[in-house]
């Protein structure tokens, strides 16, 4: 059976290791385990997978630093796996750069969805290449230009990109957001759509302080469109 | 009724102080009365009888035994005052008729050898009557009598007015005492009503419920021990708190591995022999049922910690009631009366898991139909079964509570309810429990949107 897609698991404990990895091989991924930190960044800069799945509590450098280390050298898409549930490891999770967070005990069906969504994050259209101020979007190529220059982002932040510049000047509630780029149900996390679009507005605005392309109204949501 | 009255410390501490007033004023005012009237009647007495006695005294050698009229009326003369001089029959033309003299006193003044005096009130003004016996040199009695009476008015009159002042006194700081009784009591019983509505603050579950420690009394010293004990409970309350919360924490990760595996054991339950597939889906379902117990004390835990956060945004509160349902597949078991148009400031995940944990126990316990029903600021699930046992009704949010003990363990965690009354208060609202005049539970979540 050809693999759905290639997964890096970095997790130390050997029994959620091998139950998750039972698991999403079940699914018909391919499985690569890593058990610290360290081995995960190595892992993947050797085997380029297409998601990874990180624990946060990790021996050694733990699953923040990791995720930075991470998201230093490759625009992989990240689930973090946190134990405590606490609001501050997902706050700090989706600031080191995660895209989606599972809670554990992990239900393996929600870890499966939310590995499929993210990897359904980037699907290419027929259209032309969008100007916006010194924004190129390329909806054919999947890729935003900024001065003619690539701008390197995660499938998660193209997806917004590409969500939030589909309809320029329409406010966007984080709902809707969370349903078009995350497919989270109703219940999704909205704090998941303002850590990317901080990490979008650090990538593509001049000052990100003050977005040009990215405006935030309060109470509502999210605006695209250079002003 | 006396007693019932007597009970409160402040009636009885004011009762005490005005008998200790009244008795105090009325020893002190009784005894210097009994002390300025005998003082003051023996004075007026001795001034009137001393220099009768020795004028007595002066003149009796000159009177020649048996007297003459004339001696007598000299003798009469002689004595100041209105006194009448006796002898046998005769008396002294002068002074007033003998009837002021008791007779019991004439009778014993004839065999005396000693001045006679009696002291009487029988008119208006105390008096006081003497008699004077003259006496041989050899000191047997002649036989003549002097008597004479004199009025006390003056210092009786003194000795009541002293009286009066005495009682007015009383009069006056009888009032005075029972104020400062109130005062009193009111400084007593203050602190110890503090106490007493600390001590209910405590009861109902405000572990951090402290009292003031100010002064230095028995009072305050009972404060800080209220306090001490207040801490105490407070610290073992967060102490086995922690470790529910820690014990979750720990659980997490097997049940992570455990949960991630259930899927397996599920799906290929069916290729195994039939004892296996029964302990295969058997420890999938209680490894599920674990994580959900898990989950909920770990929500417990953080609303214990107070780490819980509301992220309110205006919704509609039926489009978010019927999601809840429709997420859970309850659309078809649950009459619901969804109007449009009814929206709130609310946390749509947090109304979601009161919505679910309601309608679930109502789906559970009661019996169909179970009715869902939207409108302004409350949200009313109700079911037709057999309601709720009174006595169970203050415990029903309780954690881990069962109005059934003979249902030894429910589908849910047994916090469900419990988590569903944390959010309502989280947002200022609150779920009340009833039961229907036609006879199904009524939880009634009203939130403030």
């Amino acid at each position: 059976m050809a693999s759905v897609a290639m997964v890096l698991l970095v997790e130390d404990d050997p029994a959620v290791r091998e139950g998750l990895g039972l698991a999403l091989r079940r699914q018909g991924h391919d499985v690569r385990a890593a058990v610290t930190g360290e081995e995960g960044v190595e892992r993947l800069r050797e085997t380029r997978p297409d998601i990874v799945v990180l624990d946060i509590m990790l021996p050694g450098i733990d699953g923040f630093e990791t995720c930075r280390r991470m998201r230093g050298q490759a625009e992989v898409p990240i689930i973090v796996l946190t134990a405590r549930g606490d609001d501050f490891d997902v706050v700090a999770g989706l600031e080191a750069g995660a895209d989606d967070y599972v809670v554990k005990p992990v239900e393996p069906r929600v870890l499966e969805a939310r590995i499929r969504a993210v990897l359904r994050r980037t699907v290419s259209e027929p259209a032309n290449a969008e100007r916006h101020g010194s924004l190129v979007i390329d909806r054919a190529g999947l890729e935003v230009r900024k001065n003619d220059v690539k701008v390197a982002l995660t499938p998660t932040e193209l997806k917004l990109v590409l969500e939030l510049s589909r309809t320029p000047g329409r406010v966007l509630t984080r709902q809707q957001i969370l349903e078009a780029v995350w497919e989270h149900d109703y219940l999704g996390d909205s704090r998941l759509v303002d850590a990317c679009v901080q990490r979008v507005r650090a990538k593509i605005e001049d000052v990100p302080s003050e977005p040009a392309y990215i405006h935030t109204v309060r109470g509502f949501g999210y605006r695209f469109g250079p002003r | 009724m006396r007693v019932k009255f007597l009970r409160g410390l402040k009636p009885r501490l004011m009762a005490a102080f005005a008998l200790l007033t009244l008795l105090g004023a009325v020893a002190a005012a009784g005894l210097s009365y009994a002390n300025a009237r005998s003082l003051l009647l023996s004075d007026a007495q001795d001034g009137f009888m001393n220099p009768l006695v020795e004028e007595v005294r002066d003149y009796a050698p000159r009177v020649p035994v048996p007297p003459t009229q004339q001696d007598l009326d000299d003798m009469a003369t002689y004595l100041r005052s209105s006194s009448v001089v006796v002898y046998q029959g005769m008396r002294s033309r002068s002074g007033s008729a003998l009837d002021f003299v008791p007779a019991e006193l004439r009778e014993t003044l004839k065999t005396s050898r000693t001045v006679q005096w009696q002291r009487r009130t029988d008119r208006a003004d105390p008096y006081v009557v003497i008699g004077i016996p003259l006496l041989q040199p050899s000191g047997e009695p002649t036989g003549v009598e002097v008597w004479a009476y004199s009025s006390l008015g003056g210092p009786a009159r003194a000795i009541d007015s002293f009286a009066q002042a005495a009682w007015l006194g009383v009069a006056l700081v009888l009032p005075l005492a029972l104020g400062l009784a109130l005062l009193t009591a009111q400084g007593v019983l203050r602190p110890v009503r503090r106490l007493g509505a600390a001590a209910r603050a405590l009861g109902a579950g405000r572990l951090d419920t402290r009292v003031e420690e100010r002064g230095a009394d028995e009072l305050t010293e009972l404060a800080r021990t209220f306090n001490r004990a207040a801490e105490q409970l407070e610290a073992s309350q967060a102490a086995s708190r922690r470790f529910v919360a820690d014990v979750s924490h720990e659980l997490r990760t097997p049940l992570t591995a455990m949960n991630a595996v259930t899927g397996v054991l599920d799906e290929d339950a069916d290729a195994l022999s039939e004892d296996t597939a029964v302990a295969a889906r058997l420890v999938s379902a209680e490894t599920r049922k674990l994580t959900r117990l898990v989950n909920d004390l770990m929500e417990i835990s953080r609303f214990d910690e107070g780490r819980n956060v509301l992220e309110l945004d205006e919704w509609d509160i039926g489009t978010a009631v019927s999601d809840s349902l429709a997420a859970r597949g309850w659309t078809s078991s649950v009459e619901a009366s969804l109007p449009a148009g009814v929206t709130g400031r609310v946390d749509r995940r947090r109304l979601d898991v009161v919505v679910a944990n309601l309608v679930g126990n109502a789906l559970r316990h009661g019996s169909a139909p179970v009715t869902v029903s939207v409108r302004p600021g409350v949200i009313e699930v109700a079911d037709s079964g057999p309601g709720i046992p009174p006595d169970a009704l203050p415990h029903i949010f309780d954690r881990f509570y069962k109005a059934d003990t003979a249902r030894s363990r429910s589908e849910g965690s047994g916090l469900g309810l419990a988590i569903a009354w944390e959010n309502a208060r989280l947002h200022g609202g609150t779920i009340e429990a009833a039961n229907a005049p036609s006879g199904g539970a009524v939880f009634t979540l009203r939130l403030p949107w």
